[in-house]
C-alpha cells in the first residue's frame, strides 16, 4: 500500500502519471473507467510512436528513391547508358560508394546508434589498454617529477554527451550565481530595476551566436598568456550568459510580487531586512525562481549545440557538425541519433527540475 | 443585571470648555481622522472627520457597508496605511507605522504556506522576545497553539491546514506577540458557521484571559453583538465617519444561548439593523 502511493507520487511528481496505470495494468487492479485512462496515456502514446516511425519509413524511403533516380539520370546524361546501369546496379547491391545521400530510414538510424556503441567500447577498452601500458611509466615520470602521459586518442560519442553535460552544468551553475542573487537585487529595489531594465531588454534577445563571440573576444585576451585550450571556458560562459536571463527576470519578479499579505505580516511583526529577505520573500518566491531556472537549464541545453559547434570543444555539437562535415555514408544516421540524444537529455533534464520544483513549491500544482 | 439599553453612550472623556482630556483609561484613540485616496478622477475622500476613543480592555466591533472604509480605518491603526490627516494614539503616543504593540489578524489566514503552523507563530515570538530562551520562547508559541486548540498540529505545514485551522494558527500569531490592541478585520468571513461560532468563542476566551483590547470588523451583526462591549457602527462613504455608537450590556462570560434569549437582543438587533438600512 505505501510503496504504491509512493510510486504514484514519485510519478505524478515528474509527470509520468501513466506509470501508475502501467502498475494498476500488472496488478489487475484496472477498473473499467480506468482503462479507458490507460488507452489514453499507454496506448496512445506508442500508436503515435508507431505511426511517427512509419511515416519517416515511408518519407525517407521516397526521398531515398528521388536521389536514386537523380543519380541515374545524371549518369545517363554525363556518361551514356552503360554508365546508368553501372550506377542502377551499384545502388541496388547496397555499395557503400554509390548510396544515395538523403534522409536515414529509421532502421539505418538504429544500425548507427548500435555501431556508436560499439565505437565507444572500442574506444573504452583502448584506453583502459593504455592506462594499464603506461600504469608503471606514469609512475616513474611522476617520481622524477614529470608530467603524466595521458591518453589522447579521438573521444568516443558518449565522451562527447558527457562533455556536453558538463558543459550544461557549468553554464547553468554560472547563470544561477549570477542571475539569482541579482534577481533578487533587482526585485527588492525599485531603483535597481530601473537601472537594469534596459540592459536586460537589449541583452536578453541577443542570439547565442553573438554571445559566443563576445565571449570568446574577452575570454581570448583574458587568457592570452595561457596555453591551455580555452573553448571549454568559452563554450560554458556563453551558454550560462545566454541562459540565465529567464531566471534573473523570473527571480526579480517573484521577488517583487511577494503577496501583499506576507508583507503586511512582516511590517506589522516588525521583522528586519534580512529577516524578511531570508524568511518570507525568498521562500514565497522559490516556485517562480525554481520555474525561471527550468527554463534557464532548457535554454542551456538547447544553445549549447550551437554554440560547441562554434567553439570546436568537444561535444554533441561538434559531433554533429564534425559528421555534417565527414560526409560519410552513415554521417546522416549518426546525426540523427544525435537529435534524439539531444532530445531526450533535454526531455530529462526539463523532469529533473520540474521534480526539485515541485519539491520546494508549496502550492503543489499537477505537473505539466 | 443591567439591561439598560443605552445608545450614544460612548465614554466620552470631555472636560470644561470640550477639552478632550487624555485619558489613563483610553488605549486607542482617533482623532480627527481623515483617509483620501488619489485616483485618476481626483481625490477620493474615503474617512474624515472620523473621532473615535476605545478604552482598556475594551472589545469594540465595527460594522458598516461594503466599501465605506472600515478595513481602511483598521490598516491605519495597524500603521500599515499612511495617514492623511488628524491623529491615531495608543497609550497617548501617536503611531508612527507598524508594531508588535497592534497585533493583527487578516481576513486571510496570512500564514507563511512553507512554514508549520510552530514556525509561524515562532516568526513573531522571535522578534518580540528576542531576549528569551530558545525554549521559552518554544513554550510560548505552543502555549497559544494550544489554546486555539492545535496540539497536535505543531508540525504541520500551513499550507496543508484547513481554513479553520489556518485561521487558528492566525489567532495564536496574533496573541502570542502580547499586543496591548488586537485588531481583526472580518476575521472568520470565510469560514463556515460551525467554524466561526468555534473561533468566536476561542477568540473570547483568549481575550478574556490577556484582557487585551480588541477592534474587530464584521459583517455578522449578530457576531457584532455577541462578541462585543461596544458596536460602533460606520456611516457610508465618501466620507464616512463614526454614525452611530451601541453599548451592548450583556454580562460576560456569555453563551450564545443566554444572548439569543436575552430580552434585549432583539432590541440591539433591530437597532443595528435600522442603522444599515437607513
Ligand atoms: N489603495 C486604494 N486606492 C484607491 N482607493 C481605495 C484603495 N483602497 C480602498 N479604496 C477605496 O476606498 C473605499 C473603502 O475601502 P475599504 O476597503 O476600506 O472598505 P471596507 O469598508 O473595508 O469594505 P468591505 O466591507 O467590502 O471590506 C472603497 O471605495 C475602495 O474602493
Ligand atoms: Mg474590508
Amino acid at each position: 500500500m505505501k510503496q504504491s502511493i509512493t510510486l504514484e507520487r514519485v510519478g505524478k511528481f515528474m509527470g509520468l502519471g501513466f506509470l501508475t496505470t502501467l502498475k494498476d495494468l500488472f496488478t489487475g487492479n484496472l477498473e473499467r473507467e480506468d482503462f479507458i485512462s490507460f488507452l489514453r496515456k499507454v496506448i496512445v502514446p506508442l500508436a503515435s510512436i508507431l505511426l511517427f516511425i512509419g511515416l519517416w519509413h515511408l518519407g525517407a524511403k521516397a526521398l531515398f528513391q528521388r536521389e536514386a533516380n537523380f543519380k541515374i539520370e545524371k549518369a545517363l546524361t554525363d556518361q551514356g547508358q552503360a554508365a546508368a546501369d553501372d550506377m542502377k546496379a551499384c545502388i541496388a547491391s547496397g555499395d557503400v560508394s554509390c548510396q544515395p545521400n538523403t534522409l536515414p530510414a529509421p532502421s539505418q538510424v538504429w544500425d548507427s546508434y548500435k555501431s556508436l556503441l560499439k565505437d565507444h567500447r572500442a574506444i573504452s577498452d583502448d584506453k583502459e589498454a593504455f592506462i594499464q601500458k603506461t600504469a608503471t611509466i606514469n609512475a616513474k615520470r611522476e617520481a622524477n617529477g614529470q608530467e603524466h602521459i595521458t591518453y589522447t586518442g579521438r573521444p568516443s560519442f558518449i565522451d562527447q554527451i558527457i562533455m556536453s553535460l558538463k558543459t550544461v552544468f557549468a553554464g547553468f551553475l554560472l547563470a544561477l550565481i549570477i542571475a539569482v542573487p541579482l534577481g533578487v537585487l533587482i526585485g527588492l529595489s525599485p531603483t535597481l530595476r530601473s537601472a537594469f531594465n534596459w540592459f536586460i531588454q537589449i541583452f536578453k534577445p541577443v542570439s547565442p551566436v553573438v554571445w559566443y563571440l563576445l565571449v570568446f573576444m574577452i575570454v581570448k585576451t583574458l587568457l592570452i598568456y595561457s596555453n591551455d585550450d580555452s573553448s571549454f571556458i568559452i563554450s560554458f560562459i556563453s551558454v550560462g550568459l545566454c541562459s540565465m536571463w529567464a531566471t534573473l527576470v523570473n527571480t526579480a519578479m517573484g521577488v517583487s510580487s511577494v503577496d501583499k499579505d506576507y508583507i503586511n505580516v512582516a511590517k506589522v511583526l516588525k521583522l528586519g531586512p534580512i529577516q524578511k529577505v531570508f524568511k518570507v520573500i525568498l521562500p514565497s518566491s522559490l516556485p517562480l525562481i525554481f520555474t525561471g531556472l527550468k527554463i534557464t537549464l532548457s535554454v542551456a541545453w538547447m544553445v549549447l549545440i550551437a554554440i560547441e559547434l562554434l567553439a570546436q570543444s568537444p561535444g554533441l555539437g561538434s559531433f554533429v557538425w564534425e559528421e555534417f562535415q565527414n560526409g560519410a555514408n552513415d554521417s546522416n544516421s549518426k546525426i540523427i541519433v544525435a537529435m534524439f540524444v539531444i532530445g531526450i537529455i533535454g526531455f530529462l533534464l526539463d523532469r529533473i527540475m520540474l521534480t526539485i520544483q515541485n519539491a520546494v513549491s508549496f502550492n503543489k500544482n499537477e505537473g505539466i | 443585571m443591567n439591561t439598560k439599553l443605552t445608545t450614544i453612550k460612548s465614554p466620552v472623556l470631555e472636560g470644561e470648555n470640550g477639552i478632550i482630556y487624555p485619558s489613563a483609561n483610553v488605549m486607542l484613540d482617533l482623532n480627527q481622522l481623515k483617509k483620501v485616496y488619489p485616483t485618476p478622477k481626483g481625490d477620493y475622500v474615503v474617512l474624515e472627520d472620523l473621532n473615535l476613543k476605545i478604552m482598556k480592555e475594551e472589545f469594540v466591533t465595527i460594522i458598516g457597508h461594503s466599501g465605506c472604509g472600515k478595513t481602511t480605518m483598521l490598516s491605519m491603526i495597524a500603521g500599515l496605511n499612511e495617514i492623511t490627516g488628524g491623529s491615531i494614539s495608543v497609550l497617548g503616543n501617536r503611531i508612527k507605522g507598524p508594531g508588535p504593540d497592534r497585533g493583527v489578524i487578516f481576513q486571510s489566514p496570512s500564514l507563511m504556506p512553507w512554514m508549520t503552523a510552530l514556525q509561524n507563530v515562532l516568526l513573531g515570538v522571535n522578534q518580540v522576545f528576542p531576549d528569551a530562551t530558545k525554549a521559552q520562547r518554544n513554550d510560548i508559541a505552543k502555549y497559544y497553539l494550544q489554546k486555539v486548540g492545535l496540539e497536535d498540529a505543531f508540525h504541520k505545514k500551513a499550507a496543508d491546514l484547513s481554513q479553520g485551522m489556518q485561521q487558528r494558527v492566525g489567532i495564536a500569531r496574533a496573541f502570542a506577540i502580547k499586543p496591548k490592541v488586537l485588531l481583526l478585520d472580518e476575521p472568520f468571513g470565510m469560514l463556515d458557521s460551525l467554524t466561526r461560532g468555534e473561533l468566536q468563542d476561542i477568540l473570547i476566551e483568549i481575550w478574556n484571559k490577556e484582557k487585551i483590547t480588541a477592534v474587530m470588523i464584521t459583517h455578522d451583526v449578530d457576531e457584532a453583538i455577541f462578541l462585543a462591549d461596544r458596536v460602533v457602527m460606520m456611516t457610508s462613504g465618501p466620507k464616512a465617519k463614526i454614525g452611530d455608537v451601541l453599548d451592548i450590556e450583556f454580562e460576560r462570560p456569555r453563551t450564545r444561548k443566554s444572548v439569543l434569549e436575552h430580552k434585549d437582543y432583539y432590541t440591539y438587533r433591530k437597532h443595528l439593523i435600522d442603522f444599515l438600512e437607513h
